[in-house]
């Protein structure tokens, strides 16, 4: 025939505004990486090593799973490696090496991959990964046992173990604003809520994550934890603040409840979820058995996430 | 590099994510500035190509031969009968009659012509053009530049809705293009004839011109009623303007004409005046080239013209691996090869550079819900595109409300995980329409 040139052929819509999965994942990292850093001048080396390990292992698990299901290597969109993080600042710097090797292979394997890999998962992997360690090494996910060989310029009680063991009175030496700014012992990226904060209201901004789950989160468990302390007996529940600033909650509101895959969508929805998840946190660390709400109360939202997307605008012109 | 979004570079002219995620972003049409740009006209060098819709007939019902001498303007006639037919826009000879596939397998009958000045004029048209009727709008200018809508290129039967109103586009439905806003600044004598006679064609007293903001005045002057759409991507789609005119939305699954709105470009309204005022079926097909660096020009060249001859006259030069695009950035269709022809609703062509094609990727929906806040229509898209993706288009279309879906490709735009969920469901639109022509046919 002619001489005929080879022309690209795609369809429509020509233009792309330029998002990607790898954008997404990587912003989301560099945003954690400043709760980071606090952990990093308080706990030193270990602190750093259970972080790049955890990473590491991260993708080095979803590249085994993608060479053994024989599909797609993934681990360049960054979501390993982004879960990895994540996990790492859920956990005790003390975390021994097989456990976050251990946590990882959950978090990914069992948390991700099994599902269908990334936008598949039901829950938050890495929330699945710290649930199934911490209920099988008790101790090592203990922040009071675990951190003990530590001595920081602040107390390191666990501050919610505090509250768990003893009540309201055990936590009077705590000021909300020591807590807000990291003086207190606690997961590796999880203690610091300035730096979260900072980093949450970047991605919300930047419209990484959706602003709905994090603030009504953040006022479910405010509210909630009011309630408790309004109607509860003078001195029998802690206080809003304690219960924002401590535990995984400001982790919680950004890095956890809006991981993607296993949150809604829709604006209502979007907020039932983040309340739901607020109140159920409150509810475990009040009058549950365990001493940090946060990674059953999400866990249990994500299990009914897809129920609560239902609620949703009918499209346009649709009768029935 | 990974870390910052790709900015808009010299080369690429598309919109990208602002930096400010938190609100969606707003794609505007390019509106037309009250100084109008000047037209190129080009000339087929050649030849030209015409294609007629469907399959091609075969060889012993065809009416037309290669070696066939036409003249400009001659009525091409396929088959026997009161069948498919194309005008041609050029004297010469037949040079080949093919069989032609576009997207989604769509057939054509392709006609090419080699040019031959000297074979003249048909004057047919003229003489029976004396008094306009329907019938003669049918029998001729059912392929004017614009292109005669369906329900009114058909005989009217039982079956067929009845149109009530007549709704002219008068904005481009597509960023970038300006064609429709082109001819409503330029041609207000010919609308406004062009009105008066559908008016009395086809009895239809409601004829509405959608417009942007900016040219309400201009249509104001053509006699038809004016309603002027939204500035911002989508407004100036056909359901969608649909539902601004009549206050409440089309049905899923059903046609605007279903529901008694036709829907006419403002270039098939002109074309029909000038073809009863001059008595020649008009073939001058305006349309927008946008070039690989988004500079527009506003060409005009006979319909069947090969694009190669509009891009050598304007020297943009189409190299391996471009792509060439019929209509806008949203909404358009690739084109396979630059020798193909301008069609009669062909407004615009889009060259993009190879190095500016967002490519897209085999990943897997990440529930970010971006398409879920920028569709219009309120399409839960993220579900539906895992039935699309699992080829299961009866549920996606009972319970995803696929068929609420306008077309706007808005969805894609957004998409993080650069899912061509656009494609899909054009794909299971296309399929599930084949299905339901074939029960019918079997029933």
């Amino acid at each position: 025939m002619r001489n005929q040139k080879k022309l690209i052929v795609s369809h429509a819509p020509f233009w792309h505004d330029g998002s990607s999965i790898a954008a997404r994942s990587y912003h989301i990292m560099a945003a954690a990486m400043l709760a980071v850093i606090p952990g990093i001048y308080h706990y030193g080396a270990s602190a750093v090593g259970v972080v790049c390990l955890s990473i590491s292992s991260a993708m080095l698990w979803e590249l085994l799973f993608n060479r053994i299901a024989k599909r797609p290597v993934s681990i360049g969109d960054g979501n390993a490696a982004m879960v990895g993080l994540i996990f790492a600042m859920l956990i005790p710097a003390a975390t021994p090496w097989w456990a976050v090797v251990t946590g990882t292979f959950v978090a990914i394997i069992i948390g991700k991959q099994i599902y269908g890999g990334i936008g598949a998962n039901p829950f938050n992997p890495a929330l699945i990964g710290l649930a199934i360690l911490s209920l099988s090494w008790k101790d090592h996910f203990d922040f009071n046992e675990a951190l003990l060989t530590y001595d920081l310029p602040f107390s390191m009680l666990y501050p919610l173990a505090a509250l768990k063991s003893f009540g309201a009175g055990a936590i009077a030496s705590f000021s909300p604003l020591d807590l807000f700014l990291g003086r207190q012992s606690g997961g590796i990226g999880a203690t610091c809520g300035l730096a979260l904060l900072i980093g949450g209201l970047y991605l919300i901004i930047r419209g990484f994550i959706r602003w709905e789950i994090s603030v009504s989160y953040l006022a479910g468990v405010f509210l909630s934890a009011l309630l408790f302390q309004f109607f509860g007996a003078p001195g029998q529940y802690a206080g809003p603040l304690f219960h924002l600033f401590t535990g995984y909650t400001m982790i919680a509101a950004f890095y956890l409840a809006t991981e993607d895959s296993s949150s809604p969508v829709y604006f209502y929805p979007m907020l039932i979820y983040g309340a739901a998840a607020g109140i159920m946190t409150v509810l475990i660390r009040n009058i549950g058995a365990y001493v940090d709400g946060v990674v059953f109360a999400i866990l249990l939202m994500n299990l009914v996430n897809p129920l609560i997307d239902k609620i949703r605008p009918k499209a346009i012109g649709k009768v029935s | 590099m990974l870390l910052l979004p790709r900015y808009v570079t010299g080369r690429e002219t598309m919109i990208k994510r602002s930096f400010i995620g938190l609100f969606q972003p707003q794609l505007r049409y390019d509106t037309i500035g009250s100084a109008l740009p000047k037209i190129k006209a080009v000339r087929p060098r050649k030849s030209v190509q015409i294609l007629v819709e469907g399959p091609m007939p075969p060889a012993k019902s065809l009416l037309l031969k290669t070696g066939d001498k036409v003249k400009a303007g001659q009525k091409l006639q396929l088959t026997a009968g009161n069948g498919r037919y194309t005008i041609a826009p050029v004297a010469g000879v037949i040079s080949a009659i093919e069989p032609h596939i576009g997207n989604f397998g769509r057939t054509y009958t392709a006609i090419t012509i080699t040019i031959d000045s000297t074979i003249g004029m048909d004057d047919r048209f003229q003489s029976e053009s004396g008094t306009p009727s329907m019938a003669i709008v049918r029998d001729y200018l059912s392929t004017i530049p614009g292109l005669l809508p369906s329900a009114l290129s058909m005989v009217p039967s039982e079956k067929e809705p009845v149109i009530h109103t007549l709704v002219v586009l008068g904005m481009d439905s597509d960023l970038l293009v300006n064609t429709r806003q082109y001819i409503v600044k330029s041609e207000t004598a010919a609308l406004k004839n062009g009105i008066r006679l559908l008016k009395e064609l086809t009895g239809i007293e409601k004829i509405i011109m959608a417009v942007p903001e900016t040219l309400s005045q201009d249509a104001m002057a053509t006699g038809a009623q004016v309603k002027t759409l939204h500035s911002a991507y989508p407004s100036a789609l056909p359901r969608l303007i649909v539902k601004e005119i009549s206050g409440k939305p089309v049905p899923a699954g059903k046609t605007c004409e279903e529901t008694g709105f036709c829907l006419i470009s403002v270039e098939t309204v002109a074309s029909l005046a000038k073809a009863f005022e001059n008595g020649a079926v008009p073939q001058e097909k305006l349309l927008t080239v946008i070039d690989k660096r988004g500079q527009k020009s506003m060409v005009s060249a006979l319909i069947g013209t090969p694009l190669k001859d509009v891009f050598d006259s304007l020297n943009i030069l189409i190299n391996e691996g471009d792509r060439l695009i019929n209509g806008g950035p949203m909404t358009g269709e690739s084109i396979y090869t630059e020798f193909s022809p301008i069609l009669p609703d062909m407004d615009a062509v889009h060259v993009q550079d190879k190095d500016a094609i967002p490519l897209v990727e085999n990943s897997y929906c990440i529930n970010c819900g971006e398409c879920v806040r920028i569709c219009p229509v309120n399409v839960p898209v993220n579900l539906l595109v895992r039935f699309l993706e699992a080829g299961k288009y009866d549920e996606a279309r009972d319970e995803q409300d696929l068929d609420a879906c306008v077309e706007c490709g808005l969805c894609s735009y957004v998409c993080t995980a650069r899912i061509p969920i656009f494609q899909y469901i054009r794909l299971a639109k296309y399929e599930l329409a084949r299905i339901q022509a074939a029960e019918a046919e079997n029933a």
